[in-house]
């Protein structure tokens, strides 16, 4: 039920970052969920990412530590050059093991972990992409529940990404980046207690 | 194989403790899970009660399965301004009384032990240094020993090597045989190479600094509370301490014996004090 939504994944690379931004400033300050994006960047880029991210957001966009707690109405960036994973209690655990499929931070990686620990209580959206990352995520993700939404390929700057999902399974959804927006905004109501 | 649940996963940790006397249950589990399902999946494992069988009875398996968990590759001079750091401010605040002892703790195949030794070398300091490296595995020591690594992988080094502002290039410090590169041996002279686990073992010597980055991670909070209380058991008043750049040691107990240095690198100086208090609890 999308009323039990307690987290969002978002895995974004190459034409995502518009996409993510008009997400972020349609979000109100009290938006009541953990929000993580696993976003494709440079690795060798510290500094920069999370701050452009929040000119214009309400909530607060921050890179986590290892092992910090997901707290409702942040949204968590993936470090540059670490994996993301969710644990089952519910917190972020940082990697330096090596690439998957050329990437780290993995999409894949933060969508099975994530389905892992919150099963039906995820959703997972992929948008605009020139790899292939996160469609097995997703789609393991789905098989312990998770909802799943892909950006519309038609729709999406690059559309190997979503189109990769749609060769494992078909999503809960295929939305716009209009309608994507609307989806994130009606779990407003959610809880993450 | 169907999902591994959360009790899978323990048994396995059971298992190994039991065979090797190893303990993983402390690990954190979504690393640790990831582990074990890639070499159940390299290794075609269709039965866990047999897996574990098999690791209760075979000590190479057994070994080979706590190598592939614990192999952890890095870069050389990965985050060059931690390097930029320690070389400009860190070392020069050391005390030189007869050497600078450092530690590696969990070096793993030894990337950093290297940087840490080309590090000292340009800065003059490699012959008034004395290393300890530590890991569980000895086969990544052997390797770290060897100083054999992939051609390929110096691509990275290379370009974190330049980023650091390295006084000479990076090739200056290895010879290239066909895909593969050695580096000087000359670099490791004074390092010893010694089997250690974090998550058992406790005193190693008294340092003035101890390097300890991305190891953290893979360990959960009970775990991580531990290495860093031996950690400052192993230190000495003033020194400093390095973990990865986004761990954090905000939420153990044990961080209040030491002060942030610098909160971007994540490096800690134990405080004077602080010996003190440690000298009266033991």
């Amino acid at each position: 039920m999308l009323k039990d939504i307690k987290i969002v994944i978002i895995g974004g690379s190459a034409g995502s970052y518009n996409v993510v931004k008009r997400i972020l400033s349609s979000l109100l300050a009290d938006f009541p969920l953990p929000i993580i994006l696993c976003l494709h960047r440079l690795k060798d880029i510290r500094n920069g990412f999370a701050e452009s991210l929040n000119i214009d957001s309400k909530v607060t966009v921050t890179e986590p530590h290892d092992k910090e707690q997901l707290k409702p109405g942040f949204v968590y960036l993936s470090p540059a050059n670490y994996h993301l994973l969710i644990e089952p209690g519910q917190n972020i655990a940082l990697s330096t093991e090596p690439d998957i499929n050329y990437c780290r931070p993995s999409i894949d990686l933060a969508f099975e972990t994530a389905g892992f620990s919150f099963r039906e209580k995820m959703a997972g959206i992929i948008l605009s992409g020139t790899n292939t990352d996160g469609a097995r995520g997703l789609f393991n993700a789905s098989k312990n529940g998770a909802f799943t939404i892909i950006q519309d390929p038609e729709n999406a700057q690059f559309n190997t990404m979503p189109n990769e999902v749609l060769s494992y399974f078909k999503p809960d959804r295929i939305l716009t980046d209009d309608g994507i927006i609307d989806f994130i905004n009606s779990l407003k109501c959610n809880s993450y207690a | 194989m169907e999902e591994i649940s959360i009790k899978d996963i323990k048994r396995v940790s059971d298992a190994l403790y039991q065979s090797r006397g190893v303990d993983f249950s402390n690990y954190a589990f979504s690393s640790f899970k990831r582990r074990i399902v890639r070499f159940i999946e390299i290794n075609k494992i269709r039965d866990l009660n047999d897996f574990t069988t098999r690791i209760e009875s075979d000590n190479a398996y057994a070994d080979n399965l706590i190598k592939e968990i614990t192999v952890n590759v890095t870069e050389m001079f990965r985050d060059p301004s931690f390097w930029v750091i320690l070389r400009d401010n860190i070392l020069p605040r050391i005390e030189i009384s007869s050497e600078i002892k450092i530690w590696h703790a969990a070096c793993s195949t030894g990337e950093e032990v290297y940087s840490m030794a080309i590090l000292l070398k340009e800065s003059g300091l490699l012959k008034y240094s004395k290393i300890v490296a530590t890991d569980l595995n000895s086969n990544v020591l052997k390797v770290a020993e060897k100083g054999i690594y992939t051609l390929k992988s110096q691509e990275v080094n290379r370009k974190n090597y330049e980023q650091y502002g390295g006084l000479r290039e990076l090739s200056d410090y290895y010879t290239v045989m066909d895909n593969h590169v050695q580096y000087d041996p000359d670099l490791i002279k004074n390092v010893d190479f010694r089997c250690h686990n974090l998550a058992q073992d406790g005193h190693v010597s008294v340092f003035d600094l101890i390097l300890c980055r991305n190891v953290l991670i893979y360990f959960n909070f009970e775990l991580q509370e531990k290495v860093i209380n031996t950690f400052n058991s192993n230190m000495s008043p003033g020194s400093f301490l390095a973990i990865g750049s986004k761990e954090s040691i905000r939420w153990c107990k044990a961080a209040g014996y030491f002060n942030e240095v610098s909160f971007e690198e994540k490096i800690y100086r134990k405080k004077v004090e602080a010996t003190q208090l440690s000298n009266i609890r033991n």
